[in-house]
């Protein structure tokens, strides 16, 4: 099996390699840093621009494949070049995704622990009512885009906000700036994250819910579970000892690409909810035509893609005993 | 009463349960139909439809008209949606928005599992290093980052028709349906039907076309709804960033994001593109159910359905329908 698992490490490397390659050469053709510098008052000489999108590599006279070959010497040696208005892009990566994880573990935990649960319990109590108002309910959230759900999530906050009087939800950033002592930075940061992870949450509880339900009605009819309780096990024990774990299988692949994707789809609630993380970067490298960035955006995001393969193999390898050569 | 009585009993009731001049097709309307969320899913996409062709002809502003008196006001008799900040009336907005996203998400879906068909059949069938070679290509286009390379070719349709957009988004998210659909295609491939007819001559095209598609028609069809409801999605996500739809065509997406800053205070520009887009979504997925538990009543989830519906008495399956269920 180690050698099973090694080949696909390097598929996958071999993939990421290609992905980012053709993110940074469709970026380097399409964009155009020189933009940036045209719009400044006053508009420095050509010549001045030319040179300053030469030393950081944006120049889009340059050919596409000198440009490329740049990229990769400086990826070789740790270097993920320079942003279009001068700071690190290697920088900028790191902090950004501190700031993204920051945001999304809450969300995460909270989402795939909710989605599993929701979903087997609604397995349980088919046709009840409670399984009846949790699937329209999980309807309406998946039909729901991120951005729209995340908007009205602000709305309603604001108007709470002006009901009773105090700012209890705040919705700029990840704290306030203001604040310095630990305990008082703290308590900024959690209220700050409340609706950013509610509105994270939501989502992935009704999606994965939906699909856990399914994976349960299956196992609830078969006959392993009828013998767990010949035997003599409570039907709560037969269900959640057994059953659960096989039910689980098949949506772990899913609950482990869709918690891995997160930083991706966070793009609209880093947007909304005004964190400088990984999902706005994608949105304002683009905007601000900066080469460099999004090349490194497209490295991430291709590496999160491999890491999320990987890791639901091995998630597959350690609940399926089956698997296991 | 003797047997023989009781048997021809039996039959007369079994023969009066089965649908009269019935078919496959037949029994499969029958069985969305009797889903009261999927059919009241396709009604609201088909009033939507009217609603958003038919509906500006209802009222006399026209998309060029700025209504200098009324500036950013709410909904009214004149205006029943509200204005713009631009004095552009809402409803007109609102409605040229559905059939965009509409139009765009009825393309893009069929397109979708059409461009995933293609791929997945064909390197099921025919094997070998053809194989490979798609298997290799699904896996690069699954790496790549397509909301950033759809964002970063936005500019270059600006001018031209949108849809270009629409194959855009199409040709990423093909990708894991023709998994699925070559693992059914392996599964197919060495069934008796599908040999004869290679047997006996039949070239491979026609063999995918003839045979090996048509038996996967309901993974097809569902796959396609879920796609409807995937490219609105995408497609509105994309134009919120003003990725997508450029101005000054207008879609729901990009209502949404001029309308976001002022929900608590015109709260009308932004709830009702909002409310549109989830109705449409929340209805393709009524009827992607609907179709999903008519199609394939096997499937899980809808065993239990349809043993709970056929014990209160409601059997117009096939009565050899009942027998594989009881078996099963």
């Amino acid at each position: 099996m180690g050698a099973y698992l090694l080949r696909r490490l390097l598929n996958y490397l071999v993939l990421t390699f290609v992905g980012a390659s053709v993110a940074y050469l469709l970026a380097a053709i399409a964009l155009n840093p020189r933009s940036n510098y045209e719009g400044k008052h006053p508009t420095p000489p050509p010549a001045v621009i030319t040179q300053m999108l030469n030393e950081k590599n944006l120049n889009p006279d340059t050919d596409v494949f000198v440009r490329y070959g740049h990229w990769l010497d400086g990826l070789a040696h740790g270097n993920f070049g320079t942003e279009v208005q001068g700071g690190s892009v290697g920088q900028d990566l790191a902090r950004r995704v501190g700031v993204s994880t920051r945001l999304l573990l809450f969300a995460t935990i909270i989402g795939a622990v909710g989605g599993v649960l929701l979903g087997a319990w609604n397995a349980v109590r088919q046709y009840r009512a409670s399984d009846q108002i949790s699937t329209l309910v999980s309807f309406l959230l998946i039909s729901t885009p991120v951005f729209t759900l995340a908007i009205l999530l602000k709305a309603v906050a604001i108007w709470i906000n002006n009901a009773t009087g105090t700012s209890f939800f705040q919705f700029d950033n990840e704290y306030d700036v203001t604040v310095t002592a630990f305990w008082p930075q703290l308590l900024s940061r959690a209220q700050h994250l409340v609706l950013p992870t509610i509105s994270l949450a939501l989502g992935e509880i009704a999606f994965l819910s939906r699909y856990q339900r399914s994976t349960m009605l299956d196992v609830l009819g078969s006959d392993f579970l009828r013998t767990a309780r010949a035997k003599g096990l409570t039907r709560r024990q037969a269900i959640y000892k057994h059953g659960l774990r096989t039910a689980i299988i098949p949506v772990m692949t899913l609950l482990v690409y869709t918690t891995v994707l997160l930083f991706t789809g966070a793009t609209f609630t880093e947007t909304i909810f005004d964190w400088n993380g990984m999902g706005q970067w994608a949105v304002t490298s683009i905007q601000g035509n900066d080469t460099n960035a999004v090349a490194a955006v497209a490295l991430f995001v291709a590496a999160l893609v491999l890491i999320a393969g990987f890791l639901s193999e091995i998630a597959y390898a350690a609940l399926d005993p089956r698997v296991r050569a | 009463m003797s047997a023989l009585d009781a048997t021809k009993e039996i039959d007369e009731a079994a023969l009066a349960s089965a649908p009269l001049g019935g078919g496959r097709g037949r029994l499969i309307v029958r069985r969305f139909v009797r889903n009261r969320l999927a059919l009241f899913g396709l009604i609201v996409i088909v009033l939507l439809l009217m609603a958003a062709y038919l509906g500006p002809y209802l009222t006399h502003w026209q998309l060029t008209d700025i209504d200098f008196d009324n500036f950013q006001t709410g909904p009214s008799g004149s205006h029943w949606f509200g204005t713009t900040q631009t004095g552009q009336d809402m409803f007109l907005l609102t409605m040229r928005g559905a059939q965009k996203s509409l139009v765009i998400g009825l393309i893009g879906g069929p397109l979708t599992t059409a461009i995933a068909a293609l791929v997945g059949s064909v390197a099921g069938y025919v094997g070998g290093w053809v194989d490979r070679i798609l298997v290799w290509f699904i896996d690069v286009m699954l790496v790549m980052p397509s909301f950033l390379l759809l964002a970063i070719l936005s500019p270059t349709f600006k001018g031209k028709t949108w849809l270009l957009f629409v194959v855009l988004l199409a040709a990423f998210a093909w990708m894991i349906s023709a998994r699925v659909i070559r693992s059914l295609t392996l599964t197919l491939k060495n069934r008796e039907f599908v040999l004869a007819a290679r047997y006996m001559g039949v070239s491979t095209p026609k063999i995918i076309i003839r045979h090996i598609l048509p038996n996967m028609a309901s993974l097809l069809i569902i796959d396609a709804t879920i796609g409807v409801a995937v490219t609105v999605l995408g497609e509105s996500g994309l134009s919120y960033f003003g990725f997508g739809i450029q101005p000054p065509d207008v879609s729901l997406g990009t209502l949404i994001g001029d309308g976001q800053q002022a929900v608590n205070t015109y709260p009308w520009l932004f709830m009702f593109p909002a409310g549109i887009l989830i109705g449409i979504i929340l209805a393709v997925n009524f009827v992607g159910d609907g179709l999903r538990d008519a199609l394939d009543p096997n499937a899980s989830g809808a065993k239990a359905k349809a043993k709970r519906k056929s014990a209160a008495g409601e059997g117009d399956e096939l009565p050899g329908e009942t027998v594989v269920e009881i078996a099963q």
